[in-house]
C-alpha cells in the first residue's frame, strides 16, 4: 500500500511533508519521547522512497537536514548528538565503502586511518605538540582546524599508501587479517607512545584540543541572537558535519562514475581479467586505499574537535567491525547502502539499545513485576546498551546469509556476491 | 646494561614462552585444520577458545560452591574440567559450522569470512550476556588450587609452578593425540582425504560433510582444552580475553604454515617463545624506552612479515598434502 503511495508523485510529496511536520511538531511537543523521533527519521527515509521530481526532493532534504533537524536539536540536546555521530558514521561508512564496496578488498583495520587523522588536530590542536617540539607555540588556533580537515586527508591517505604498499600482493583473507593487525598496531602504538617521547600521552589521552572558532558570531549578534557557545556549537558542528557528509556523497558518486570507478569495480569482480585489460593493478588499489582513508583522515580531524578528549579507546577493532557491518547492513558498494547503513545501525546504538537500558533501569527501580518475575531481582550487569557487537555480529552474519547484497543494492550487478555455480 | 640479568632471567623466559607456546599451538590447530579442509579463516575460533575457559571456570566454582573442591582429587578435576570444556566448545564450533558457515560453502571467499567476523563478535557478547545473567559478572576468575600453586625452585632464580607443568604436559598429551588421529587412524586419512581433493574424496565414499563437521568438533576441542588451560594458567578471564590470543594463534598457525598440522604447533611454539623474549627484554635491551606494551605490536609485525616474504609459512612448502 505504501509503495504504491510512494510510487505517485503528488500523494507521495503529500505524505512525506504530512509525517514530517507531524512528527517535528510531535517531538516539539514531547522532546523525551524516543518513538517521535523515530518517526521522524522514519520519514527521512520514506523521503528516500518516495518518488518526486528531484529538484522537490532536494529542496526538501536540504529542508529537513538544515532546518527541521536543528529545531529539534535545540529542543533535544541528544538528538543533535545522534545526528553528528550519526554523520560521522555515514562519512566513514562512505569512505570505506570505496575500499570494500568497489575495489572489493577487506579492510578490517579501517578505524587506523579515523585514528590518524584524529590524532594529527588532536596533537596539534591542544598544548600535546609543545611535549614533542618545545617552547609553546602550540595549541595551534582554533582557525587551523579548516587547514588541518586537509591534512588529516594526506596523513590518512599517506598512512593508506604506507600500509597498502607492502600488503597489496596478498588478497582475499590474507589482506582482511594484515589490516586487522595494522589497525591493532597503531592502536598500540598510540596507546603506548608516550615514552621515550611523549607524543600521544598514552591511555590518558589528549584534552583539551581546540575547536574551530565561531567566526559568525557577530553576525549572530547583529540579527540579536544571543551566540551562547553551548547551544551554538552543537549546531556549528552538525552544519560541518552536513558538509563533509555532502562532500562525501560527492566525491563518490563522482568517483563510482569515474574511470577510476570503474577500474576498482572490474579488479573487485576479476583481478585477473582486469589486468587483461590494461587495468594497473597496484596503482588503483593504491588508490583506493587512500581514498578510503582520506575521507576517514577528515572525519578524525572533525572527530577530534568534536570531542575535546581522545584516547585509544575511541579507535579498538570493534569500531572498524561497527563500521563494516554499516555497509554490509545497506549494500557493498552502494552509496545510499552505506548511508542508510550507517544510520540505522548508529541509531540502534545510540538510541535504542540505550533508550532499553533507560527503560529497564526504570522498570527495575520502580520494582516491576512481570510475569511474576520481579525486575529488582534482575542482575545489574545486564545492560543492554553495551551489546553492540551483538548487534554488528547479528547483522554481519545475517546479511552474509539471506541477503549478501544489503538492503539498497547497488546498481551494477555484484559477481562477487553470487554463487560461483 | 646489566649482562648478568639478561642471562639470569634466560631460562624462566624460556619456560614461560614454551607455555604460552603449547597454548597457541592448540588453538593455532583449530585454525588450521579448518583451513585444511575449508579454505576459510574460522574467525569465530578465539570465541571458541574462550568458550572453553568459562566452561571450566564454571565447573570450579560449582565445585567449590558445593566444597567439592576440596574432596575430590584435584587431578580428576583437572581432567573433569579439561574433558567438559573439549566436549562443550567441539560442540559449539560444530554447531556455528551447521548454521553460519555451510549455508555459505560455495558462496566467494570473502562472505564467509565476514559471516565468521559477526560469529565472533555475537558470541562474545553472548558471553557476556549468559555470564552477566546467571553470575552478574562477568569478569571470572579461576578458584585457587593449593596444590596448582605450588612451586618447585630449581635453582636460587627459576621456579616452576605445578600447574605449569601440568599445562605443557596436557598440552604434550593432545597434540600426542590429535597427531595420532590424524595419521594413524581411518577418520584421519579421511580428514586428509577431504583437504586433498573434496570432490573426490565424495567419490571414494567419504561423506564430506560429515567430516567437516568432525573437524570443526576436533579443532574445536582443541581450542576449548586449550581454553580449559588458559584459565588454569592465568586465572582471569572475560568474553573478550580469547580476541588476541586467537589472532595471535592464527598469526601462528600462517607462521607454520596454514593448513599444515605440524606447521601449527611448530608456529605456535616459535611465536610464544618469540614473545616470551620480546616481552622481557625488549625493555632490558632498549632502556626501558619500548616496553613489555610492545610484545603484540611485535606478533602482528611477525604475521604481516611472514604474509609478505613466505605466505607459505615454515614448513608450507615441504608438505603439500594438508591435514
Amino acid at each position: 500500500m505504501i509503495k504504491e503511495i510512494l510510487d505517485r508523485p503528488v500523494p507521495a510529496t503529500m505524505l512525506v511533508v504530512a509525517l514530517l511536520l507531524v512528527t517535528t511538531w510531535g517531538v516539539t511537543a514531547s522532546p523525551r519521547s524516543i518513538v517521535l523521533f523515530m518517526m521522524f527519521q522514519g520519514s527521512i527515509l520514506l523521503l528516500y522512497f518516495a518518488r518526486m521530481p528531484s529538484a522537490l526532493k532536494a529542496a526538501l532534504t536540504i529542508l529537513t537536514l538544515g532546518v527541521l533537524m536543528p529545531i529539534l536539536g535545540t529542543i533535544n540536546a541528544y538528538y543533535m548528538e545522534i545526528a553528528i555521530q550519526v554523520g560521522i558514521f555515514v562519512a566513514l561508512a562512505l569512505g570505506l565503502n570505496i575500499v570494500v564496496g568497489l575495489a572489493g578488498l577487506l579492510d578490517l583495520g579501517y578505524v587506523a586511518f579515523f585514528a590518524v587523522g584524529a590524532y594529527s588536530w588532536a596533537i596539534f590542536g591542544s598544548p600535546q605538540a609543545n611535549l614533542i617540539f618545545g617552547g609553546s607555540h602550540f595549541p595551534l588556533s582554533g582557525w587551523w582546524f579548516f587547514v588541518f580537515l586537509f591534512v588529516g586527508v594526506a596523513v590518512a591517505a599517506g598512512a593508506g599508501i604506507l600500509l597498502g604498499l607492502p600488503v597489496l600482493r596478498l588478497h582475499g583473507d590474507y589482506l582482511a587479517l594484515v589490516t586487522l593487525g595494522f589497525g591493532e598496531v597503531i592502536r598500540v602504538l598510540a596507546n603506548n607512545l608516550d615514552k621515550p617521547i611523549n607524543l600521544t600521552n598514552g591511555p590518558k589521552g589528549i584534552t583539551p584540543i581546540n575547536r574551530p572558532p565561531i567566526f559568525f558570531a557577530p553576525l549572530l549578534q547583529w540579527l540579536g541572537i544571543d551566540p551562547d557557545p553551548n547551544v551554538i556549537y552543537p549546531l556549528y558542528l552538525y552544519g560541518l558535519v552536513l558538509l563533509i557528509v555532502g562532500a562525501t556523497v560527492l566525491a563518490n558518486r563522482r568517483l563510482e562514475d569515474s574511470h577510476i570507478g570503474r577500474a576498482w569495480e572490474a579488479i573487485r569482480e576479476d583481478q585477473t581479467a582486469a589486468q587483461a585489460m590494461g587495468v594497473p593493478l597496484v596503482r588503483m588499489k593504491l588508490l583506493a586505499f587512500a581514498c578510503g582513508a582520506s575521507f576517514a583522515g577528515t572525519v578524525g580531524v572533525l572527530f577530534s574537535a568534536k570531542q575535546i578528549f581522545i584516547n585509544p579507546e575511541s579507535f579498538t577493532f570493534m569500531e572498524s567491525i561497527g563500521v563494516l557491518a554499516m555497509i554490509i547492513l545497506g549494500g557493498m558498494g552502494s552509496i545510499p547502502g552505506a548511508i542508510l547503513g550507517a544510520a540505522v545501525v548508529t541509531i540502534l546504538n545510540l538510541q535504542i539499545l540505550k533508550g532499553l537500558s533507560l527503560w529497564l533501569n526504570e522498570l527495575r527501580n520502580a520494582g516491576t513485576v512481570i510475569f511474576g518475575y520481579d525486575l529488582t531481582n534482575l542482575p545489574t550487569q545486564l545492560e543492554p546498551a553495551k551489546y553492540e557487537r551483538m548487534i554488528f555480529g547479528l547483522i554481519l552474519v545475517l546479511m552474509m546469509i539471506f541477503r549478501p547484497q544489503g538492503i539498497l543494492p547497488a546498481q551494477r550487478r555484484h559477481r562477487e556476491l553470487e554463487e560461483e555455480r | 646494561m646489566d649482562f648478568d640479568i639478561l642471562i639470569g632471567i634466560f631460562p624462566q623466559v624460556l619456560l614461560d614462552g614454551i607455555i604460552l607456546g603449547f597454548m597457541y599451538a592448540l588453538i593455532a590447530l583449530g585454525y588450521t585444520m579448518v583451513y585444511g579442509v575449508l579454505e576459510f579463516i574460522n574467525f569465530a575460533h578465539s570465541e571458541i577458545f574462550i568458550i572453553g575457559a568459562f566452561v571450566g571456570v564454571e565447573i570450579l566454582l560449582s565445585f567449590k560452591a558445593a566444597g567439592w573442591l576440596d574432596v575430590l582429587p584435584w587431578a580428576l578435576v583437572l581432567v573433569i574440567i579439561l574433558v567438559a570444556g573439549m566436549l562443550v566448545s567441539g560442540v559449539v564450533a560444530v554447531v556455528i559450522e551447521r548454521t553460519a558457515y555451510r549455508p555459505l560453502r560455495h558462496a566467494p571467499r570473502l562472505i564467509p569470512l565476514i559471516s565468521a567476523i559477526g560469529v565472533s563478535f555475537f558470541l562474545q557478547d553472548v558471553i557476556r550476556l549468559v555470564e552477566s545473567l546467571w553470575r552478574n559478572s562477568f569478569n571470572l576468575v579461576y578458584p585457587t588450587m593449593d596444590v596448582l600453586n605450588h612451586r618447585f625452585e630449581l635453582t636460587e632464580t627459576i621456579d616452576v609452578s605445578v600447574k605449569s607443568l601440568v599445562v605443557i604436559v596436557a598440552a604434550l598429551f593432545m597434540l600426542w593425540g590429535l597427531h595420532t588421529l590424524v595419521n594413524r587412524t581411518r577418520v584421519g586419512k579421511a580428514i586428509r582425504a577431504v583437504a586433498e581433493d573434496q570432490a573426490a574424496a565424495s567419490l571414494m565414499g567419504i561423506n564430506v560433510n560429515r567430516i567437516i563437521s568432525l573437524t570443526f568438533l576436533i579443532g574445536g576441542a582443541m581450542g576449548g582444552g586449550a581454553g580449559v588451560l588458559f584459565g588454569v594458567q592465568y586465572s582471569l578471564i572475560n568474553p573478550y580475553t580469547g580476541f588476541i590470543p586467537g589472532l595471535k594463534a592464527f598469526t601462528a598457525a600462517v607462521l607454520g604454515g596454514i593448513g599444515n598440522v605440524p606447521g601449527a604447533m611448530l608456529g605456535g611454539l616459535v611465536l610464544g617463545l618469540l614473545e616470551a623474549f620480546a616481552a622481557s627484554y625488549l625493555s632490558l635491551l632498549t632502556g626501558g624506552a619500548f616496553g613489555a606494551e610492545y610484545k603484540d605490536i611485535f606478533a602482528f609485525s611477525i604475521l604481516i612479515l611472514i604474509l609478505i616474504f613466505r605466505p607459505k609459512g615454515l614448513l608450507g612448502e615441504i608438505v603439500r598434502e594438508r591435514a
